[in-house]
């Protein structure tokens, strides 16, 4: 059970097949379609998680149109980017943040997202 | 010269308010965050999709196609998709000009933005509302999403949030969610209105006449409706979810009956197995550029709630500024459109006697009467902070618990209650700025000071949740780069 992308050729809005795209999220690999986020290609992908609070508890997607912040990722060294709203780029390097204390994100206890 | 009207969002209110000054004559520049024109009620598929049919996801398809072509292509319309407005400049005292209105042009979030600053004669004012979301139990496990979330997605890149779905929360919203997880074709194991069956029938029910000019809306209610029937999904009337539980992620639902003031019916509770929860118990309007134009607010439903104030006119009480759509009240996008129809045309320099006006004020005012009707049959419940354990997060960015809460608002005095939780908690101080825990916070706050013996309620600090002088992220890169040149 998990979140998926509508396949494109049971799609009711007439999508052409998917022009594919590859992500990276720590290093690893990710498949999305073009004009995904970066948020969809991971859902789609089955994770629902990519940050950690303060406690280290795991956040995802909550609001999903770019209120809520939880969903930060760093993209190609740009921390703090709300993956619901950037559309993936065929190459993106994503690292995940976090702001727990005992985490290995170098920016995320102190200052990276205040 | 040719007077030059900036719009701020570019969803049904916007588009309109675009539309109707580009005829009035003036000259537009209409700002949006996302990619394409249409807000969320219209939220577009990307270009790389190459959709063939993507009215099919949408009602009224065909009249949003035209309009946003005809504005997009106005010779007089600057169209910039990707453009955030990161603050407002107010004019000096006296001088009674809107403000100067900074934006960052490129893909959300990125460095290297262009910065412009854009001074405009009049000013629209159309940024649109998120859900609100009630915090419960669980609302942090990863697979609880804000109903808007799950449309977003559906409807913006065809990403179902899960495979069976429990929808929750208040208002008529609950419907086309769940329409939209259906079509992508997810199961939905039951959508939940936590309003009772006596509160929401009394609140549509009375007043048919209202309701006539919501003609449009009311039927593709009842399309909803149908589809549900379609697929056997069970509408419930007051009942909630009241708990997420999951080792990670949600794995199941707790639902349970509620009374008219939503305190649970002890006993009623049952356990539903699902991958994702979708909530939403109301909107709130996007208010930081309003406030920091200088707009006056008024009172909503609580306090924690208001809108922008305006007059007959849309003319908030900022010189120059205009305001349609979500944030001077929920009323669905028909009644968006005509305020910013009716606002764009003012803001244009369009004549206040064409005769075209007034059908459009009529419409305006169904439209109010149909937001009072929409607020009054479902309102959020005074007893829903029963939901909460000592230990549920209430701020999702700082993780703010329920019992810290109450432990520094007890501990504050009573008119510094508000600086020093937030002080003392950091609720609210995350990178969201409070615009998910605000109004709960302020509203548990207040609730809090109404209990306490002996400290009166009047003396509690309004609750401004809505102060966002930076409104949205800029990077100190961005920020060092002096602006191009304003137009």
């Amino acid at each position: 059970m998990s979140p998926r992308l509508v396949p494109a050729s049971a799609d009711a809005a007439g999508r052409r097949p998917d022009v594919p795209l590859r992500i990276t999220v720590d290093g690893v690999p990710y498949n999305g379609a073009a004009g995904q986020t970066i948020a969809g290609v991971l859902l789609a992908a089955g994770r629902r998680s990519w940050r950690n609070g303060p406690s280290g508890a795991p956040r995802g997607v909550f609001c999903g149109i770019g209120a809520c912040f939880d969903c930060l990722v760093t993209v190609n060294g740009d921390r703090d980017v709300r993956a619901c709203r950037r559309r993936a780029a065929d190459g993106d390097a994503v690292t995940t943040q976090s702001r727990a204390a005992d985490s290995a994100d170098p920016a995320g206890t102190d200052g990276g997202e205040r | 010269m040719t007077r030059h009207v900036v719009v701020v969002g570019a969803g049904p209110a916007g588009l309109g308010a675009a539309a109707a000054a580009l005829r009035a004559g003036a000259r537009v520049t209409l700002v949006d965050s996302a990619e394409h024109p249409g807000g969320q009620y219209h939220r577009m598929l990307p270009d790389a999709y190459r959709a063939a049919r993507p009215g099919r996801l949408h009602h009224g398809w065909d009249a949003f196609d035209r309009l946003r072509r005809r504005v997009t292509g106005h010779p007089r319309c600057a169209w910039w998709p990707e453009t955030s407005v990161w603050m407002l400049e107010r004019s000096a005292p006296g001088e009674p000009r809107p403000p100067r209105v900074h934006v960052l042009r490129g893909p959300a979030d990125g460095s290297g933005r262009e910065r412009r600053v854009l001074e405009p004669e009049a000013l629209v004012l159309a940024p649109g509302a998120h859900d609100r979301a009630l915090p419960f139990p669980g609302w942090d496990l990863p697979g609880v999403f804000t109903a808007g979330a799950a449309q977003a997605l559906a409807k913006g890149e065809r990403v179902v949030v899960g495979d069976r779905v429990v929808v929750g929360g208040a208002g008529p919203f609950l419907l086309p969610v769940a329409a939209s997880l259906l079509e992508a074709g997810a199961s939905v194991a039951e959508v939940l209105e936590a309003g009772t069956a006596a509160a929401v029938a009394r609140g549509w029910g009375r007043r048919p006449w209202e309701l006539a000019s919501q003609a449009g809306k009311a039927g593709e209610l009842a399309g909803y409706a149908a589809l549900l029937a379609r697929h056997r999904v069970p509408y419930r009337t007051g009942r909630a979810v009241i708990e997420a539980r999951g080792d990670g992620r949600v794995e199941e639902a707790v639902t349970a009956r509620l009374r008219a003031d939503w305190s649970v019916v002890p006993g009623t509770e049952r356990t539903v197995t699902a991958d994702a929860v979708c909530v939403t118990h109301g909107f709130s309007p996007q208010l930081e550029l309003p406030v920091a134009a200088g707009c006056a607010l008024r009172a909503g439903a609580t306090p924690e709630e208001p809108f922008v104030e305006v007059d007959a006119d849309q003319l908030t009480t900022a010189p120059g500024v205009y305001a349609a759509g979500e944030v001077t009240g929920i009323a669905g996008a028909p009644a968006a459109r005509a305020e910013g129809l009716l606002a764009g045309w003012l803001a244009g320099g369009g004549a206040p006697s064409a005769p075209e006006l007034r059908r459009l004020r009529a419409r305006r005012d169904q439209g109010r009467a149909f937001a009072a009707r929409l607020a009054a049959a479902h309102p959020v419940g005074a007893a829903w902070p029963g939901w909460l354990r000592p230990g549920t997060v209430v701020c999702r960015c700082e993780e703010t618990d329920y019992a810290a809460l109450c432990r520094a608002a007890d501990d504050a005095a009573g008119g510094a209650a508000a600086r020093a939780v937030k002080l003392g908690t950091r609720a609210g101080l995350g990178p969201c700025q409070a615009r998910i825990c605000g109004p709960t916070v302020a509203e548990l706050l207040r609730r809090r000071a109404a209990g306490a013996p002996g400290r009166p309620a009047e003396g509690l600090a309004p609750a401004t949740p809505h102060h966002r002088p930076v409104a949205q992220p800029i990077r100190l890169g961005e920020l060092a780069e002096p602006p191009r040149e304003s137009e």
